[in-house]
């Protein structure tokens, strides 16, 4: 361990709200509280231009936190949010911004809100608005633009924010005058977060933000052309209702969906009530207690045996707010073979799309489980199939080897990580093996606790995660970042971003000194020849962590882990663990790409 | 040290007896279960607004749709259009063409066409005029309108299905072709039947099976 654990960085009572709030430098200068009071107290003014109506509809729609980098092209909404409640939180780098508002997004429920300039601004934002895409993450870009007349001239800093992102949103509109710019955000804002979450973008030309307006914006509402089914089809959920009653090996597969949906108690109720083993997806992580004996924890890839063995065996699979991603479901023709498929889904174009659905329930997950529980008279005479799952948990027991002359096995390290916090804490991660220690070894019980880059898989997305849901859970709540060296590496640069802000966030560098799960299918499917994936040499995250004013610690033996992790969690506010893990430890189980999921490998030799 | 974990290995595990298709669907010996590719046209009332075009032709590359024709054009009400687009796809991918373009914003409605429903393309072509005679001989068989003529040339417009475009040109092309330009193909449901209304209740969202309009979709 570490012996410089004392540091000299800005403690709680330094650091007040209005630093917070557009500070770029950490020595800002600040109004005095009662300024902020006074104003929130009185009624608005009128707004007179198209970027003071950005700002009202930002705050009309009840934004707390707003996550961006300046620069020319959005400076007018800049200069308003200057004077403006609304917490801005100005980040390293705008992918930094995308992820945190991500984040922000996922932990509240409400549509986190990241702000750049034009161009590079907009380009650098692209990642993680294709990580809100790809995980259904609620999230509003507002991307500065040049003046309408230079569009389409290639003039300075110039890029179809538009056109490059039509693919990787929701919906996205180009704000054509100054009158309709408030309601375009708006309406933005309530897309992103109705039906399907999703991530939404504004482009914001600067003479449409410039120009003079007194239109105010219109109540946050998704376009008339916008429709939701809320309940599903009630003859399909009779239907349904009849399968599950005569199912003998059904199980519940919940997604993301259901965490998003806020239908995480509903299905525990279901699933209780009638004994119904439950599995989830990676997004769905705390949508069911992985304590709870029903619990199978996570399928797929990095699933567990038992989950994977269930899923693989059962005859009735309940897949709730699940798009049955390639990931979860390993070959197609291969996946849960002999069951009917009860899917609910809020977005139609999910039902069918990769496996078929027997019965196809549209409509909101708290809703369609409410129907479903309320249809579903008997519970399943399905006591074998429970005692069979119980019998898979032993005989594909998670439980791992690790020696005390071992380097320190990376389950461990999330192990003690899991202990050392509450039930609540967060968890968010970088991309690769690390990622996945933390799914299976950490047990999660509650939704919006794990915060990862599921469907994108974006290394880096862990810091800037941990900054916006640091911000938006609750003080009791700790933010824990498992990251992985090669991750942490892309975004570290958020460092600053927490210190400045004195974010009380723990980062567990996971470091292997490898792209590490590049390396682990090098070894498995490359004949072991570990191009462009040996590191060979890292920083010492410590010291680094320490040069940024965070509070660094270091992690060689198992002797170390407990008190170092209680001394990271410790510190009021951000700190960096740099865990030296065993470099050649991989995960298992592993279905290899279009694999059967039944067949999982356990060492190398079985891929 | 020992890597990886316990517990039997993929060979002493049982196996289940069943299947899925390529697309996901459990295979029935029953019943036959493969989707073959059918043509068929899908009709969409959109946001008459700058991008829907690019949203749409976008949206059938990035999944990868098989799409034959695209037309896009205004309709009565001057905040709608209308696009009408040709597919080639099995059962699945049409019920997914149709709801992935139901999930763009500014689209109001979508619906596949029944065989019988009217459909019509325009052509222009421009052929060498060296047989005047024989030229317009082969524009009356085909009902086609001159257009434009010079000394070597003539231009005709030929509207009607895709299979009488296909023959005329095919006609034509005894006498030379310098040019072709086709609209693509727009189509209309006929009698009281709607064609993509703004009736947004009209569409089913949670569809069982799949249609049993599997019959090909003949041109009139
Ligand atoms: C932005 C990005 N680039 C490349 C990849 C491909 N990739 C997946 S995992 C991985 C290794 C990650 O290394 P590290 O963060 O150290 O995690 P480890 O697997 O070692 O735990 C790489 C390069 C990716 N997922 N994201
Ligand atoms: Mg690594």
């Amino acid at each position: 361990m570490s012996e410089r654990a004392a540091k000299v960085t800005p403690t709680d009572d330094e650091q007040t709200d209005e630093q917070i709030t557009d500070s770029a430098a950490p020595d800002a200068a600040t109004e005095p509280d009662s300024a902020a009071e006074t104003e929130s107290e009185t009624t608005a003014e009128p707004v007179t231009s198209g970027a003071e109506a950005v700002v009202r509809a930002l705050e009309n729609a009840g934004v707390e936190y707003a996550f961006g980098v300046q620069g020319g092209a959005i400076m007018p909404v800049y200069d308003v949010l200057y004077d403006s409640d609304i917490r801005h939180v100005t980040m390293a780098h705008e992918q930094g911004a995308a992820h945190a508002a991500d984040a922000y997004g996922i932990v509240s429920g409400e549509p986190g809100v990241c702000l750049a300039t034009s161009g590079p601004g907009a380009t650098n934002l692209v990642t993680g608005i294709a990580d809100a895409d790809m995980d259904s993450d609620p999230m509003l870009a507002l991307t500065g633009q040049v003046p309408t007349e230079f569009v389409g001239n290639d003039a300075f800093q110039e890029t179809d924010t538009t056109g490059v992102t039509t693919p990787i949103t929701k919906d996205n509109t180009f704000a054509s005058d100054a009158d309709h710019v408030g309601s375009d955000v708006t309406e933005a804002f309530a897309l992103a977060r109705e039906g399907r979450p999703g991530p939404t973008l504004v482009d914001l030309p600067k003479d449409v933000t410039n120009g003079e307006t007194d239109r105010e914006p219109d109540e946050p509402k998704t376009p008339d052309t916008y429709h939701v089914q809320e309940r599903a089809d009630s003859e399909i959920v009779a239907a349904a209702a009849e399968r599950i009653e005569n199912a003998d090996r059904p199980v519940m597969l919940l997604g993301g969906g259901v965490i998003k949906g806020e239908a995480s108690e509903a299905c525990r109720e279901f699933a209780i009530e009638h004994e119904i083993p439950v599995i989830t997806t990676m997004p769905g992580l705390g949508a069911f207690p992985e304590d709870h004996e029903l619990s199978l924890e996570m399928a797929g890839m990095h699933g567990t045996g038992y989950a994977n063995m269930a899923i693989t065996h059962c005859d009735t699979l309940i897949g709730i707010g699940t798009r049955f991603d390639d990931r979860l479901t390993g070959g197609i023709e291969t996946f849960a073979p002999d069951a009917e498929v009860i899917h609910v889904d809020i977005d139609p174009a999910e039902i069918s799309k990769n496996i078929h659905a027997d019965y196809p329930l549209v409509g909101d997950a708290e809703t369609v489980v409410e129907q479903l529980a309320a249809a579903v008279d008997e519970s399943p005479a399905a006591t074998k199939w429970r005692a069979q799952c119980q019998q898979w948990k032993s005989d594909y027991s998670m439980a791992y080897e690790a020696p005390e002359d071992a380097p320190v096995q990376p389950e461990f390290v999330v192990e003690a990580l899991d202990e050392a916090t509450s039930d609540r804490a967060i968890v968010t991660t970088g991309v690769g093996q690390h990622q996945m220690w933390a799914a299976q070894y950490w047990t999660y019980t509650e939704p919006r606790t794990w915060v990862s880059s599921h469907g994108l898989g974006t290394m880096g997305y862990g810091l800037p995660a941990a900054i916006g849901a640091r911000l938006a859970a609750d003080d009791d709540q700790e933010v824990i970042c498992v990251d992985g060296d090669g991750s942490f590496l892309m975004t570290l640069q958020g460092l600053s971003v927490a210190v400045r802000e004195n974010l009380d966030i723990t980062v567990a560098v996971l470091n292997n000194e490898y792209i590490g799960m590049v390396r682990q299918w090098q070894d498995a499917f490359f004949e072991g020849r570990h191009a462009a994936s040996d590191y060979n040499w890292m920083p010492e995250f410590d010291k680094l962590a320490e040069a940024f004013g965070a509070c660094g610690f270091r992690i060689d033996d198992y002797d170390d882990v407990a008190d170092t992790i209680e001394e990271a969690l410790a510190y009021d506010g951000p700190s960096v663990i740099d865990v030296h893990i065993d470099p050649d430890a991989n995960v298992y189980p592993m279905v290899p790409s279009g694999g059967d999921n039944g067949q999982f490998a356990l060492t190398e030799d079985q891929l | 040290m020992k890597r990886g974990l316990e517990g039997p290995a993929p060979e002493e595990r049982p196996t289940p007896a069943g299947r899925r298709n390529k697309q996901g669907i459990r295979i029935d010996p029953e019943v036959e279960a493969t989707h073959e590719p059918r043509r068929t046209v899908i009709s969409a009332l959109v946001a008459h607004e700058p991008g829907v075009l690019s949203d749409v032709s976008g949206l059938f590359s990035r999944r990868q749709f098989n799409i034959e024709s695209l037309t896009v054009g205004p309709t009565d009400d001057e905040e709608r259009a209308r696009i009408t687009i040709v597919v080639e796809e099995p059962d699945p991918g049409i019920d997914q063409v149709e709801k992935q373009l139901r999930k763009l914003v500014p689209v109001i409605s979508v619906r596949e066409l029944e065989p019988d429903a009217m459909r019509r393309e325009l052509a222009l072509v421009k052929v060498d005029a060296a047989d005047p005679a024989s030229v317009s001989a082969v524009a009356d068989m085909y009902d086609a309108t001159a257009v434009d003529s010079s000394p070597e040339t003539a231009t005709f417009e030929i509207t009607g299905s895709r299979q009488k475009i296909e023959a005329a040109v095919e006609t034509f092309s005894q006498f030379g072709i310098r040019e072709v330009s086709r609209t693509g193909l727009t189509a209309m449901a006929r009698g009281t039947d709607q064609t993509a209304g703004a009736d947004l209740t009209a569409q089913p969202a949670d569809e069982a099976k799949y249609g049993d309009n599997t019959q090909p979709a003949d041109d009139d």
